[in-house]
């Protein structure tokens, strides 16, 4: 009953940022192209022309260093450790400052720069022809991007649970007036009415830390700022953990009836058999699940990113286009529509988190569910 | 397009590192918060309820006050009204008492009246008797100085004597 209600929110939040992305992928795209023409035919103007697809994508996507500006040719970044397992050579662990922001090869490993596998660290041999993928573990940019949340969540959240335990009955002060709000909001507003009066405790430790985890690097990727603004919520990879995580706890945490429902719904016998078509569908509104999960909040904090990019970027297109003072006209409306689409991004910030756990608990509710 | 598949780099660290996140906020930060928030919303019931309880007591209180004050009220009335009666009682007592008095006094006051008039009158009578007497005395004397008229008496006297 319930996935029906949700299924067209669903659709809205999928597909409105699906729509920011192609937005911003056609525009990106489209500038991209009309760079790379004159890139062949006069190498001297590939300098001075601004590259705003590349621009967007690398400000958007995971690297190897956490770059914080450029001046001139001078590369401003923090160097981010390098992990590599290769059959041939071992364990292979240094700073990603040994690359020299991509250009030099270290220890025969280079970040590929074009080719199927452009930007992935690839082995090497002496004349420089390729030999292998190796296993990479580095800590990137998002992986960095991740352990900053993590601490700034610990700190937080240790600090709170001592002021709980230290202050017990009295009123909530500072921090902890600040979150526990929100930490109720979570239990009476999303985990009690989803799972259930009696089963909503056990839910309660993952659906606060996703709702935190997502809601800390939602707002940590809208600064600016080193140690901040990495892309994590914005990267597959993290989003998808998260969406592994709701189905397995919803898995581990199935009743008999859940599976039941699933392998044997009560549906007409020529549903389940010869072809079992009930159950086809079932399990994979099962995988569905997680993965609308994970696309959702990628999609929307990608979006968020991308959009703000895009309209920095127009400034430096119309500078590279038609000069320096209409590029200073177009900055104070992009300035302008940043600080709109950032304010916007705040409230996503807080939708998508929301949104992530309310799915969550509304599947956890699901597999626990007594009755249909 | 490289950011829409998942780095298992990203992924190998992600789960470690929200794994471990979680099992630490799991033991250290959510079970004291949750525990906090439960044992204050525990305590905030019961003192709401014991204030219910109190506020209740409270007016219990008021209530026998009033039913105090208003059997005093009532006793104070009653009261009054007995000493109005006593008070009523002891004049009309004392109304009844004097005149009884003064019909006593005004009983013995005739009975002398009456005793002194019946002395008076028996002294008068007996002055009146020892007047004629003395008048009779006087005139038997005057008739009898002739012997005739004596005769004449004596048998008048005797006369009577016969007839009965």
């Amino acid at each position: 009953m319930l996935t029906a209600e949700y299924n067209e929110d669903t659709m809205i939040q999928i597909i409105r940022p699906l729509i920011f992305i192609i937005f911003a992928v056609f525009i990106g795209t489209g500038t991209v192209r009309a760079n790379e023409e004159p890139v062949k035919s006069e190498e001297t103007e590939t300098a001075k022309s601004f590259n705003a697809g590349k621009y967007v994508i690398e400000h958007v996507s995971d690297a190897f260093e956490w770059h914080i500006a450029t001046f001139g040719e001078t590369h401003i970044s923090i160097p981010l450790p390098i992990i590599l397992y290769s059959s041939n050579k071992g364990w292979n662990i240094f700073m990603s400052s040994r690359f020299h922001h991509g250009h030099e090869t270290y220890n025969n490993f280079r970040i590929e720069s074009e080719g199927q596998h452009e930007g992935k660290i690839v082995e090497v041999n002496e004349s420089g022809e390729f030999v292998s993928l190796p296993v990479d573990l580095s800590i990137t940019k998002v992986v960095a991007g991740i352990f900053v949340s993590v601490i700034v969540l610990l700190i937080i959240f240790l600090n709170i649970a001592k002021s709980a335990k230290e202050h017990g009955n009295q009123a909530p002060k500072g921090l902890q007036n600040l979150f526990e709000p929100i930490i109720l909001f979570i239990r009476d507003e999303v985990a009690k009415p989803a799972i259930g009066e009696k089963k909503f405790e056990r839910f309660m430790p993952y659906l606060l830390t996703a709702f935190f985890f997502i809601l800390i690097n939602n707002l940590l990727g809208l600064i600016p700022i080193f140690p901040f603004g990495s892309n994590v919520t914005g990267n597959i990879a993290v989003t998808m953990v998260l969406g592994l995580f709701t189905f397995f706890v919803t898995a581990l945490n199935g009743n008999k009836h859940y599976w039941k429902e699933i392998y044997n719904p009560d549906v007409p016998w020529w549903l389940k058999f010869p072809i079992p078509l009930m159950p086809i569908i079932e399990l994979s509104g099962m995988i569905t699940k997680p993965f609308v999960l994970m696309v959702r909040l990628f999609a929307n904090m990608m979006a968020g990113h991308m959009i703000v990019t895009v309209f920095i970027s127009l400034i430096f297109i119309f500078n590279s286009l038609m000069g320096a003072k209409i590029g200073l006209g177009v900055s104070v409306i992009s300035v302008a529509f940043s600080v709109f689409i950032i304010m916007l991004d705040i409230l996503v910030s807080f939708i998508q988190a929301y949104v992530f756990t309310l799915l969550s608990a509304i599947y956890f509710g699901m597999a626990t569910s007594e009755h249909h | 397009m490289g950011f829409v598949t998942p780095d298992y780099g990203t992924i190998f660290w992600m789960v470690i590192s929200f794994g471990i996140v979680m099992f630490i906020l799991k033991k250290f930060a959510w079970a004291p918060i949750l525990k906090a928030l439960k044992d204050r919303e525990i305590s905030i019931s019961e003192a709401l309820n014991s204030a219910e309880s109190a506020r209740k007591e409270v007016a219990g209180l008021i209530a026998s006050n009033d039913m105090i004050i208003a059997e005093a009220k009532k006793e104070k009335v009653i009261i009054i009204k007995e000493a109005r009666d006593i008070k009523d009682n002891i004049i009309a007592e004392a109304r009844v008492q004097a005149n009884l008095e003064a019909q006593k006094g005004i009983e013995i006051a005739r009975q002398q009246i009456i005793a002194e008039k019946d002395a008076a009158i028996s002294d008068i009578k007996k002055q009146v008797a020892e007047l004629s007497l003395m008048i009779a005395e006087i005139v038997i004397r005057k008739q009898l100085e002739n012997p005739k008229d004596q005769e004449i008496l004596v048998k008048d006297l005797l006369k009577d004597l016969k007839l009965k």
